[in-house]
């Protein structure tokens, strides 16, 4: 989900930045004619990269990502409209082909420039390079809460107005009055001088010959009429009645169903497997091999291990047979270890300090140490996690004629299809990839391992096939959030203030700031050592900030409890250079009504946190009583800078914080024998209703930059609830999962 | 071959009967508005209504089920164009994320308003607690539920897709 931040691209620029280096002309111009095949069908005229207008004036936004949950194509349609002054109830969006000409180059230019104004004259220039980049990356990416600060804001809005701009100075020339005369309101142009109006409709294709403004003026935030606004998702009506479309509803002709199993030590190979029984099963019609394939983006580079696939007339016969086969698995060096094996390599490569390589480097922290009233210390750790996405992978392919057709929900189409042809022998251009609503993503969705198993098997079998992963394949064949061993050190003044900030870690991935704090502490010194396991990892909900959010705004709960101050006036007094977070804080301390008396067994946790642009600060409430942790409570504050669409925004925060609940209260993958323990939900569980807090949000419109919706509430969740849980008895949870663990003397029981 | 009743329809199935019902109902009658999430009666994305009650069907074989009377998310809606009011508070209360356990969501719900129209918050959550929901919607489900019980006598509203 973190995989495009500004190093990743910095790096994986270079590799394309021949664009700069050899001057070649990249200038745009109107790339309509080339890209109208994609999307505009009957009586549309696509006027930009992003917009369409149709004969009745509808306007189809086209929308560079995918869905998994988030909304995204509802809030940046609220982007593009309000820019381009139409009427909301003339407004749609459809999802971009997974075709490299809509890949998303508003994300390459968040990314790599950020917020600066670039003079008028280099800006197509630049938008050129970055198309250039954008689609040699096959960039066409959801992930790093990136969709509205990125494409809305880089993307949606320039491209909103730039279509005002065209359809007015259209409809100037045609009547023959001056451009500036022309108003564009309500998706119609109007001259009120001469009385004329007309639907935007009547000059899109006049508009669709005129070159894109590649600077268009953009609406200031008082003049927002529809960003803001709380607007229905679109996409919901079709997930009340069963009729939205998964990759799992697809079905074309001829199909089979298969379900696989992959080697379960990762990095196994086959050594052989033994059929007779499956294929005497009634209804299969096939058992293959299907060999290791490569899964690399970019977190976490790990081959996908070979696996066995059985083909069948049903997905039930398939499970069946799959059951039927008898297969045995090479030997691999890693067949004892153990989740606990794994911690103490983690404690051995931290003490070592062996190629540390440092993320935060101030002031001098031997002198504070030496000087310290007091010197806390504290290890902290967290699981491996599986996403655990309600829709299990799955994917259906057809490769016939030298061509293959896909169906899969994923959150990297250009991605995908480029791992499916390399897998296939293909050109990119000889898959055509069609990507399906995704019952959830959360960041595994991102690799391609499973798309690649459909489309060999496709191949192999010589007829469409539907591979349906069980449960039991999804938790132990997952790209896991990271198990990660945090030390920390910390020295206290006279006065109970920190002086000192030690901190090492394991494996640093992405967001490179995960680990940093926003305190005022004088000497700091943070960094990571690598130590590496068979285990693979990847991008899961938040990435580094769902571990370094646990472990720092624990540890700096612990300093204010050891120096026995209040944990947020603490908190704030360390945050005179970050007021924007001291408000945040404020906000949702002050509604959690922070400080009020709470009965016995019962206690109030803080957190804050600033990730993906955006700040979120959190209050939990528990009553921990018997054997039992009750989480009564959270209040949480979040500013964005700007909430698009303010119900969808508090619905992602609400979604993040039941999503970090599940992994705080109960979330652990563990290993023994090389292999994942967890099968399904009765042993990797999930939170229920009768579990679930009352959520309250307050969305803070503070005016900065906007940020991300998806992430920010997931890493401070976990922090804010071992807080309150400390405060209610005096336990400090320094590893995740609480299940299982002693409170007081209390054992908590498991979900 | 077994026979049995869904959405009001006699169908005939063809295959073995120790199937689970999940797959016939998606891969013989092609109503794949009841979905697959972990295929041992845990997360409830494919609950049906067997009878009026909610039923797990990754775990019902065909042969349990012979003969009797199954509603899918397909049926739920009492018309075309009139929604269940448990679909008109889902949008109401924008319940939906990614949206894929929402039909079992729904038809527990359905059951539950069926034998009791007006729940406690005990009474929701005892009901609700055999479906996950991974985007964590809980909280609207519940508020959705409550709306939808006040609204179970009212005229149904009609199936428009709702914008501000």
């Amino acid at each position: 989900m973190g995989k495009w931040t500004r190093r990743a691209f910095l790096s994986t620029g270079l590799l394309v930045g021949g664009g700069f280096a050899v001057g070649v002309a990249l200038r745009p111009g109107n790339r309509t004619g080339e890209l109208s095949k994609y999307v505009a069908h009957d009586g549309e005229t696509l006027v930009h990269t992003w917009v369409k207008l149709d004969g009745q004036n509808q306007v189809t936004a086209i929308v560079p990502h995918a869905e998994m949950g988030q909304g995204v194509g509802t809030s940046l349609a609220q982007m593009l409209a309000d820019e381009l002054d139409a009427d909301w109830n003339l407004v749609s969006f459809e999802y971009a082909p997974a075709v490299s000409a809509f890949s998303n180059y508003p994300i390459a230019k968040s990314q790599l420039l950020g917020p600066i104004d670039l003079p008028d004259a280099i800006v197509p220039t630049v938008d050129g390079i970055m198309i250039q980049t954008a689609s040699a990356l096959d960039l066409q990416i959801t992930g790093g809460s990136m969709s509205v600060r990125g494409s809305g804001v880089y993307g949606m809005r320039v491209a909103g107005a730039a279509v005002r701009e065209m359809l007015t100075q259209a409809a100037a020339e045609e009547w023959g009055v001056p451009v500036d005369e022309v108003v564009a309101r309500e998706s119609q142009l109007i001259h009120a001088e001469s009385g004329r109006t007309a639907p935007f409709s009547e000059f899109a294709e006049a508009a669709a010959r005129l070159p894109a403004p590649a600077k268009p003026r953009l609406k200031s935030r008082d003049q927002f009429r529809v960003m803001g606004r709380h607007v229905d998702r679109q996409d919901i009506p079709s997930k009340v009645d069963g009729t939205a479309q998964f990759a799992l509803d697809v079905k074309v002709p001829d199909m089979l169903y298969a379900t696989a199993l992959r080697a379960p030590v990762f990095g196994g190979e086959l050594e052989r497997f033994d059929a007779t029984q499956a294929l005497q099963m009634e209804g299969v019609v096939d058992v293959v091999e299907l060999p290791a394939s490569e899964a690399n983006p970019f977190i976490g580079k790990f081959k996908a291990s070979a696996s066995v696939a059985v083909v069948a007339e049903s997905f039930w016969l398939a499970k069946l047979g799959l059951e039927a086969v008898d297969m045995t698995w090479k030997e691999t060096p890693n067949e004892g270890v153990t989740t606990e094996a794994i911690f103490e390599q983690f404690d051995g490569d931290i003490a070592g300090g062996v190629d540390r390589q440092t993320d935060v480097v101030a002031g001098d922290l031997a002198g504070a140490l030496a000087s310290a009233d007091r010197v806390i210390e504290a290890d902290y750790r967290v699981p491996f996690l599986a996403h655990t996405c309600m829709e299990p992978l799955n994917a259906t392919a057809r490769v016939e004629n030298g061509e293959c057709e896909i169906w899969v929900g994923c959150q990297s189409p250009l991605g995908f299809r480029k791992a499916v042809a390399d897998a296939l022998g293909f050109e990119p251009e000889q898959v055509t990839l069609n990507n399906c609503l995704m019952g959830g993503g959360f960041g595994r969705k991102s690799r391609a391992d499973w798309a690649v198993q459909a489309a060999v098997l496709a191949q192999k079998v010589g007829r469409p096939v539907q591979l349906i992963w069980t449960r039991e394949e999804d938790i132990r064949q997952d790209y896991y959030r990271p198990a990660v061993l945090s030390r920390f050190r910390a020295a206290l003044d006279a006065n109970g203030q920190p002086s000192a900030w030690e901190n090492t870690y394991v494996e640093k991935m992405e967001p490179v700031e995960a680990p940093v704090i926003p305190y005022a502490v004088g000497a700091q010194d943070i960094g990571a050592v690598s130590s590496p396991t068979h285990v693979p990892y990847g991008a899961w909900r938040s990435v580094d900030h769902s571990s370094h959010g646990f472990f720092t705004e624990s540890f700096i709960d612990e300093l204010a409890v050891a120096a026995e101050q209040d944990p947020v006036a603490y908190r704030a007094s360390l945050l005179d250079a970050h007021p924007r977070l001291q408000s945040v804080l404020k906000k949702a301390t002050d509604e959690a009504g922070w400080g009020q008396p709470l009965g016995p067994g019962r206690g109030r946790g803080v957190s804050l946190q600033e990730s993906f642009g955006t700040i979120v600060a959190h209050v939990v409430e528990v009553t921990v009583d018997e054997d039992e942790v009750s989480v009564d409570r959270v209040v949480s504050a979040a500013d964005p800078g700007f909430a698009v669409s303010p119900d969808g925004f508090a619905a992602q925060i609400e979604s993040g914080i039941v999503y970090g609940l599940t992994a705080a209260l109960y979330g652990e993958i563990t290993i023994k024998d090389g292999r994942v323990e967890q099968s399904n939900f009765h042993d990797y569980p999930a939170l229920r209703m009768s579990a679930t807090p009352e959520i309250e949000v307050y969305v803070i419109n503070s005016g900065h930059t906007m940020g991300g919706a998806g992430e920010p509430s997931t890493p401070g969740i976990a922090p804010a609830l071992t807080n309150a849980i400390a405060a209610a008895t005096g336990t400090r949870i320094r590893r995740l999962p609480i299940a299982g663990q002693s409170l007081g003397g209390v054992r908590v029981s498991p979900a | 071959m077994t026979k049995l009743r869904v959405n009001g329809v006699e169908r005939e199935i063809e295959v073995d009967p120790s199937t689970p019902l999940l797959w016939a109902i998606r891969e013989q009658l092609d109503l794949t508005g009841t979905k697959f999430g972990c295929g041992i009666a845990q997360c409830g994305a494919c609950t049906v209504r067997v009878n009026g009650e909610a039923r797990r069907s990754c775990v019902t074989p065909l042969a349990a089920v012979e003969g009797q009377d199954i509603q899918t998310i397909e049926a739920l809606a009492p018309s075309a164009d009139v929604l269940h009011p448990l679909q008109s508070a889902w949008i109401e209360h924008q319940v939906p994320q990614c949206g894929y356990c929402q039909s079992g969501q729904l038809m527990s719900a359905a059951a539950l308003l069926d034998a009791n129209p007006n729940p406690t918050d005990a009474e929701i959550e005892a009901a609700m607690d055999g479906n996950i929901c991974r985007c964590g919607m809980y909280g609207r489900i519940k508020a959705a539920i409550k709306t939808a019980a006040k609204n179970l006598d009212a005229v149904p509203e009609t199936a428009e897709k709702g914008d501000a």
